[in-house]
């Protein structure tokens, strides 16, 4: 008998314990982010009116978005880790319209303050714990263990649409450029 | 066996309750309004042919009003300012042929206040001349209208000017726009105007009506089938005296409006017809193994 | 001074078994909490009402993620956030409405068993008394919770029931006003009922559980004939392995095990409801956004305060109101209008078994006369059993009074 029984209560267990994992899946669903926050994720902005070496700020996905007309000579003024070179000739710049624009999620890598932009001395600076950027968002001092994030971006024309992922952000992707 | 006759003492008391609250309550509550299919049988048929050629011809005679989009005829007028002038905006008449009776527009377009058996009616009788006139510009709207409606063209066609829909994201004067609000300020001034726009639309609709129109978000919740559909059929015969006009729509018409309305107002049913047979076959097997268990742990007590 | 022995691994038996008396625990609680043999599928009624409260409690608190407190947007967090935006939200609510309404379902099943089988005497007074404070609560905590949808039913319940505390000619109004914190349901009415809902109402009810659990553990639960016997000598026999002759049974895992099997079978019924047949707990009427300028043309309460609510309704303001009065505290005192030693099921209790299928009728005839509009011939039905409802509860004490004992045990 003692067999039997534990036989059923146990397969009984069993089966209730299936139970509640369909149950955890609906929880987990409930507390997915809403169709209207999801649908939200995505952003268009037209850059074609955007002056030089001013810093323009957008929001996507609740984030502040940093984006620079970068000028031809954006060279930041002092550079503790040495690289001081022409932030224009940066890579990590996107061309839109014939223009080189930096386009970040503005939020420091370190641990999540806005730095703020200094366009004379052509960098940025986290009022936070100092870090320092360059005008296409490269470390120019730690704290911040990496570069200012690239959003997924696609061009249209003079417009970038993000949360979408377009040819040329594939093609960062793929030298390593945004993670 | 004796545990059987105690849970049919308690499930008689329990369907005797239920019946008691519910269909029998109902049934006192709502008075029955027969349907008729919408027949529309106090209109005769018209007994002449109508050319879609004449028809489209005579068409000026609407469109000094109306606007036909599907044809390239704009409204004369924005939905705010037509609500100014005449208490309503007249509907555009692309898909009218799609989902009005044809007996009924034929009837309407002679007098349209006796057809919608209306106190008030916007529209002035006899515009489209005689009968055949009439028959004609009929014919005319048929040809022009699409074969097939989406449920939500056919609700804005039929109820969408003087009823709006929140839930779909339908407003009197149209589908509430997608705008993006100041980055600096939050403010989203167009969104405002828009609202601004029918709030102005609205005010004026109550005036004309009487009262604000319901947003028919979840009618379909809040009103039975039935109900929703001898009410659109003659709304005379629930609400004497309303103001809601007798739309004359088809039989198809309504099914493709209850369509809209009820992916508004119950949303989650496809979702629920998917997810009950799962829960309920869990039950099941759940219920069968805990008899296994409870047998095995009662054997030879008693 | 207890012993802990330094030994113990963090976390083994030994080591919680001398910190939180685990064994001890489960023995009390479970494997030697002692329940007669001779009961039926109603004696689980206890156990369908705590898994159709847990029900409630986690449906709740996903609805509570999402819910938004305000007049405005009330309706269309629950109609349109909650059913169509969130996954599963249509599942929580539904869920929600239906348990709502199916636990007073149980709650009557489970008081009427009491009653038949005379399980609120002799010792069993505080099961009673406290059964009929979680009714009470269970009541607060239902109509607080049809405030929050803010649909016209919402609105104008609202606004009925905090009127009935004006108490008739006193016009209290200030007290009605202070109930609400406006002079008609509104922000701050909506706020405090959401409140009592999910927070006050459910501590209360949660410690009400926990005494209920308590009052049964020294008179014991009940059995089919009413009969009192040794549980210490009974389990005895059961530990030294007489199952069959002995009277009791474990909770843990034999009476458990029946509970779960008719637990079983309720959720067959409870899903099919939430699934097909939910319209019943969820009234049309309040799918229309509360209007404080037209009151719907049918308003009534929820079928599980129909009974009361029909008390009500016969009489002049001042008299309802009394016998609405009565008809909510009758109940606590049944031990007390009841004066026979008899604790016996009632079908052996001669006048009793008359005066227990009257009292059941009379009730699910209030109950359906409650929902029906107030005009003849429903109002004139309605009138004799209110009538007959407060005749039977002064006829109680006279004819258990005059009721012979009942032979045998």
């Amino acid at each position: 008998m003692s067999n039997r029984r534990d036989f059923m209560g146990m397969a009984l267990g069993a089966f209730t314990g299936l139970g509640a994992l369909g149950a955890l899946y609906a929880a987990k669903r409930t507390w997915d982010p809403l169709p209207s926050v999801k649908a939200a994720g995505f952003a268009t902005i037209d850059l074609s009116n955007v002056p030089e070496n001013t810093l323009h700020v957008e929001k996507w996905r609740g984030k502040p978005i940093l984006i620079i007309k970068v000028a031809k000579n954006s060279k930041p003024n002092t550079a503790p880790n040495g690289n001081d070179k022409n932030a224009y000739d940066d890579k990590r710049l996107i061309t839109v319209g014939g223009h080189k624009f930096m386009i970040v999620v503005g939020l420091c890598t370190h641990l999540g303050c806005i730095p703020d932009y200094f366009p004379d001395k052509h960098k940025f600076i986290c009022p936070c714990h100092g870090g320092q950027f360059n005008a296409a968002g490269e470390v120019l001092k730690a704290p911040p263990p990496s570069p200012l994030v690239i959003p997924p971006f696609k061009i249209d024309g003079t417009k970038v649409v993000l949360g979408e992922e377009g040819p040329e952000y594939k093609k960062l992707k793929e030298s390593g450029l945004v993670s | 066996m004796k545990e059987l006759k105690v849970l049919a003492v308690v499930v008689f008391f329990t369907l005797v309750t239920y019946w008691g609250v519910e269909p029998f309550a109902h049934s006192v509550m709502h008075k029955h309004v027969e349907g008729h299919n919408f027949a529309y049988s106090d209109i005769n048929a018209s007994n002449v042919k109508g050319d879609p050629a004449k028809g489209k011809a005579a068409i000026s005679a609407c469109t000094a009003c109306h606007g036909i989009k599907s044809q390239g005829i704009k409204a004369p007028m924005d939905p705010v300012t037509a609500a100014n002038t005449y208490g309503v905006n007249p509907p555009d008449l692309s898909n009218a042929g799609a989902i009005y009776d044809e007996k009924f527009l034929i009837a309407f377009m002679q007098d349209p206040a006796h057809a919608a058996i209306a106190k008030k009616m916007a529209m002035p009788p006899i515009m489209a001349g005689n009968a055949q006139g009439a028959a004609d510009i009929a014919a005319y709207l048929k040809s022009i209208a699409p074969k097939e409606l989406t449920p939500k063209e056919a609700f804005v066609t039929a109820c969408g000017r003087c009823h709006a829909n929140r839930y779909g994201k339908w407003t009197q004067i149209g589908d509430v726009p997608k705008t993006k609000g100041n980055i600096k300020t939050g403010n989203d001034v167009a969104l405002e105007q828009f609202k601004i726009n029918v709030a102005k639309y609205q005010d004026k609709l109550a005036d004309y009506m009487g009262k604000l129109p319901p947003d028919l978000s979840i009618i379909s919740r809040a009103r039975s089938k039935e109900y929703l559909e001898t009410f659109v059929e003659n709304p005379q015969s629930h609400l004497k005296g309303t103001a809601m006009p007798r739309v004359g729509i088809t039989k198809e018409g309504f099914e493709k409006v209850y369509a809209y309305l009820e992916s508004t107002g119950d949303p989650s049913k496809p979702k629920r017809e998917k997810t009950g047979p799962w829960v309920l076959g869990f039950f099941l097997i759940f219920t069968f193994l805990a008899y296994g268990w409870y047998k095995s742990q009662w054997k030879g007590l008693k | 001074m207890a012993h802990f022995d330094p030994n113990a691994r963090p976390f083994s038996h030994k080591w919680l078994n001398e910190r939180l008396a685990i064994d001890t625990l489960k023995r009390v609680l479970s494997t030697e909490y002692w329940i007669p043999k001779n009961i039926n599928f109603l004696w689980a009624m206890g156990m369908v009402l705590a898994a159709t409260f847990g029900m409630l409690l986690i449906s709740g608190i996903f609805l509570l993620m999402y819910y938004v407190p305000t007049t405005k947007e009330a309706f269309d967090s629950v109609n349109y956030t909650i059913m169509s935006q969130v996954g599963y939200g249509w599942l929580w609510r539904h869920i929600h409405g239906v348990a709502a309404s199916v636990v007073f379902l149980i709650i009557y099943i489970h008081m009427f068993t009491g009653i038949y089988y005379g399980s609120y005497k002799r010792g069993r007074e505080m099961i009673w008394i406290s059964g009929m404070l979680l009714f009470v609560t269970f009541s607060a905590e239902a109509f607080s919770g049809y405030m929050l949808p803010w649909g016209q039913m919402s609105y104008w319940a609202g606004m009925v029931i905090t009127n009935l505390f004006s108490l008739g000619s006193l016009h209290l109004n200030g007290l009605v006003e202070w109930i609400r914190g406006d002079y008609v349901p509104g922000q701050a009415f909506l706020s405090r009922f959401f409140m009592l809902h999910v927070l006050l109402m459910p501590l209360i009810i949660i410690g009400l559980i926990v005494l209920h659990f308590g009052t049964l553990r020294i008179p014991h639960v009940n059995n089919k004939d009413g009969e009192e016997f040794d549980f210490e000598a009974e389990a005895e026999k059961w530990k030294a392995g007489h199952r069959k002759e002995s009277k009791v049974i474990p909770f843990n895992p034999v009476f458990l095990s029946k509970d779960v099997f008719v637990l079983g079978i309720y959720f067959m019924f409870f899903f099919y409801l939430v699934f097909y047949h939910f319209e019943f707990a969820m009234d049309p009427v309040n799918f229309d956004p509360a209007n404080g300028l037209k009151t719907p043309p049918h308003i009534y309460p929820e079928w599980y305060f129909l009974w009361s609510y029909e008390i009500l309704r016969p009489f002049s303001k001042n008299v309802g109101l009394i016998w609405f009065g009565f008809a909510q505290v009758i109940f606590f005192l049944l031990p007390f209008l009841d004066r026979s030693p008899n604790v016996a099921p009632a079908n052996r209790r001669g006048i009793f078994k008359i005066w227990f299928w009257l009292l059941l009728i009379d009730m699910v005839g209030l109950t359906i006369m409650g929902k029906l509009p107030p005009v003849d011939p429903w109002s004139k039905f309605g009138t004799v059993f209110a009538y007959t409802f407060i005749a039977l509860w002064f006829a109680l004490p006279f004819i258990t009074k005059m009721e012979k004992p009942v032979g045998g045990k």
